[in-house]
């Protein structure tokens, strides 16, 4: 059987492949092996970060290449890496608010609120309103919209104020699981015990079972209910 | 990428039996049959899927022909040629890998004064840690304990795990949780701080931690931001192609190899950590994988040639239903949670051949029988064998907008394709999802057999013992990571730097030559072999 195939531009170069593929597994057909722009080929990782164009359109576009799949005139090329600007930090030292977040990333506040980086993001996040509540300082609500960022760095490519996004995003759920949510207790008191020594000598008992008394303790456990 | 003609009137026998299907319970397996099953079906017990390997410390040891493969290769370098006299790093701990083994080996190896380099292949985080979604685990709540988590490990491994790794890995689980907590890890909580927690497969108690589902991507972007943090040395781009030895069974460093330039730089260590993943890109007997693309089992290959044993490795794990349509997704893991909540297997007559809840071998095995025995399967336009999995069921059971508020990563997944999982079953087929076995660890802080030589994580064997539960590979990672890195640097102060060698190599290769080896092989194979060319004979220009 004949295969569809469909004309694609990798970088300005044509290619016929198959219909159907992924970007990226259109760009390995068509010989590319790739050293970058390639990670967990499953949507996790922002490795992959392509921006495409359509015949008669004037608009870029955006997409993943391991979850975009190739259209006939597709005119692409990948970003896999973008030189942001990364602040450093130490974590504990610092305060959920929004000066402590400025200090480290002034060009925040350069924010033009044009909405290009919710346009830009492959995993549909609203960018630019999770950058509006990181300026107003709540920590919590940038960190809770920004939770599905893979990192990718598209929107940083395409900010016409040169801010980092992605970077501010991950200072704002760092801040947010270490200053404000409330810490978890059990946790806390089941460390103590562990370094207390509470559970040493009855796990070395347990490491010198055989395996018929240990099947028998294993087969004997309740299950806590669903 | 919504289903074809075809496939559509392929669902109408799926949707014609849903009816008779909802009140009908498929026989579970007797023992015998299981037995049965398994053995003709699952790739481990199929003797033609394996063979024993032929030189190194491990000869003799049944193996995955696609691991022998590589095990069996030529190095990179030319042993007697490589020169070695100009040392381009000099650091106290080198590790090899960028996933959350390797950063959290970093982490811990720098707060405890030690000069660090991390090289890794891809980029810093691109692992298949970043991939794991459904949670980690730990013993942290009152009616639970490390001693209940040691029990469900030991099972979980057909109580052949080395008892000492199971105690480090339940024992650090909550310490290491909470470490992660104070780095900022966003964890899944109730309003008061408390851990949100679930059951995973062969838990007794809910203890599955979880950032939404991104569990795996939250702790890996943490620990990469705090190595970015504290400044450690990262070469991105830069894998291990050998380590490097005194000449005798002692580790010195590594070659690295730049993968853009080809250009290759020696690093002299006084210890070496190497956590470099597993091996599911070598599609082990053909299978998908859900494994990164990195997963090329070079850690593996480089500790080998220098003496480090191997165990376990003809334990396979094998997910039963990995995406086996659309073509964009293949291998990518489906949870259990859509058999848990009642979607059948069902094959192209619209018919059930296995209760959906017995363990992933057993069910495995029989989505491959149905395929490539009674060949009642898909087969997709790639060519690629499935069945269905009847999702629909789940709201005819649960309720309209279960699958909404229960399986929402895995309706959008679906949805981005044009199929809506509500309305239409989904095709499914094993996938290979994780590397059980690995380089053999002497005690609970990851040292091998080799001197100075520490691996953590999958590339590791042991902890698991011939099959890992759900939430324990995150866990590993972090605790066995941090063992190493603390370990690695506490030996690397009563190391003196000495002679690099790569006579290991040299020893290596005669074996090879020995057992009548073909010597167009080379490896760590670093980039899996996945554009058109390179398939075609004599014109392999990965070579």
């Amino acid at each position: 059987m004949e295969e569809e195939k469909v004309r694609i531009f990798i970088m300005g170069k044509a290619y016929e492949v198959p219909k159907g593929l992924t970007i990226m597994k259109a760009m390995e057909y068509a010989g590319y092996q790739f050293i970058r722009g390639c990670g967990c080929r499953g949507g996790f990782c922002g490795a992959c970060g392509t921006v495409y164009r359509m015949p008669d359109d004037y608009r870029l576009l955006v997409g993943l290449a391991c979850q975009t799949v190739v259209e006939d005139g597709m005119y692409l090329t990948q970003i896999p890496v973008f030189p942001a600007n990364k602040a450093t930090y130490d974590v504990e030292k610092l305060r959920p608010v929004l000066s402590d977040v400025v200090k480290l990333y002034p060009e925040l506040t350069r924010c033009l609120g044009c909405n290009t980086c919710t346009k830009a993001c492959p995993q549909d996040l609203d960018v630019m309103n999770y950058m509006a509540a990181a300026m107003r300082g709540d920590i919590t609500r940038a960190a809770d919209m920004s939770f599905d960022c893979l990192m990718c760095g598209l929107c940083a490519a395409r900010c016409p104020a040169e801010t980092v996004q992605y970077n501010i995003a991950i200072l704002t759920r760092r801040l947010y699981a270490r200053h404000v949510a409330p810490r978890a207790k059990h946790l806390a008191s089941r460390v103590g015990e562990i370094l207390d020594g509470a559970f040493d000598q009855s796990l070395d008992e347990m490491t010198k079972l055989d395996r018929a008394e240990l099947e028998a303790l294993y087969n004997q456990r309740d299950i806590e209910p669903e | 990428m919504s289903y074809t003609p075809k496939m559509h009137e392929l669902i109408q026998a799926v949707e014609a039996t849903r009816q008779r299907r909802y009140d009908e319970r498929h026989a579970r397996l007797t023992p015998e049959e299981k037995q049965q099953l398994l053995e003709n079906f699952h790739p481990d017990y199929r003797p033609d899927t394996m063979r024993p390997i032929k030189v190194g410390v491990s000869r003799g040891a049944v193996m995955p022909h696609e691991l022998v493969d590589v095990l069996e290769s030529w190095s990179r370098l030319d042993p007697d040629k490589f020169p070695l006299d100009k040392i381009d790093y000099d650091v106290d701990v080198l590790i090899i890998g960028g996933g959350g083994a390797g950063a959290s080996a970093a982490l811990m190896a720098n707060a405890c004064g030690a000069n660090v380099l991390l090289a890794t292949k891809l980029r810093l985080g691109d692992a298949n840690t970043m991939m794991a979604q459904g949670g980690i685990q730990a013993a942290d709540k009152a009616h639970d304990s490390p001693n209940l988590h040691y029990l469900d490990v030991m099972g979980g491994g057909g109580f052949a795990n080395k008892p000492e790794l199971v105690k480090a890995l339940v024992y650090d689980a909550p310490l290491v949780i909470k470490w992660l907590e104070d780095l900022g890890c966003m964890f899944d909580k109730e309003p008061d701080g408390t851990m949100v927690t679930q059951h995973g497969g062969g838990t007794c108690r809910k203890r599955m931690h979880a950032a939404r589902d991104y569990s795996g991507a939250e702790i890996m972007r943490t620990l990469r931001d705090e190595v970015r943090n504290r400044e450690i040395p990262v070469l991105e781009f830069s894998p291990a192609v050998e380590l490097l030895s005194d000449g005798e069974g002692t580790c010195r460093g590594a070659v690295l190899m730049n993968l853009e330039t080809k250009e290759f730089f020696v690093v002299r260590a006084k210890t070496v950590v190497v956590s470099t993943g597993g091996f599911g890109r070598l599609h082990i007997d053909d299978f998908p994988t859900t494994n990164h693309y990195g997963a090329t089992a070079d850690g593996l290959v480089m500790a080998y040639r220098l003496g480090g044993r191997l165990v376990f490795l003809d334990a396979t794990q094998f997910h039963p239903t990995g995406a086996a349509y659309p073509e964009q997704i293949v291998g990518l893991l489906i949870t259990e949670k859509v058999r848990g909540l009642g979607a059948q297997l069902v094959n192209t007559y619209g018919e059930q051949f296995v209760y959906p809840l017995e363990t992933r071998d057993a069910v495995s095995s029989a989505i491959i029988r149905e395929c490539l025995e009674r060949k009642k399967g898909i087969v997709t336009e790639t060519g690629q064998p499935g069945v269905w999995l009847d999702s629909p069921m789940i709201e005819k059971i649960h309720g309209e907008g279960t699958i909404l508020r229960s399986l929402p990563a895995m309706y959008r997944q679906y949805a981005r394709f044009g199929i809506d999982m509500r309305k239409t079953p989904i095709i499914v087929f094993p996938t290979l999802h994780y590397q059980n076995g690995g380089v053999d660890i002497r005690d609970d802080t990851g040292v091998t057999t080799v001197e100075n030589l520490f691996v953590a994580g999958e590339t590791s064997g042991g902890v698991h013992g011939r099959n890992r539960l759900m939430g324990n590979s995150l866990l590993d990672v972090v605790v066995f990571g941090r063992r190493a890195g603390i370990a690695a640097s506490e030996r690397a102060r009563h190391v003196k730097p000495g002679l690099l060698s790569l006579a290991h190599v040299s020893r290596y290769h005669k074996e090879l030559e020995e057992a009548g080896l073909a010597k167009d092989k080379i490896s760590p194979m670093l980039l899996p072999p996945y554009t058109r060319y390179q398939s075609v004979p004599g014109a392999d220009p990965a070579v």
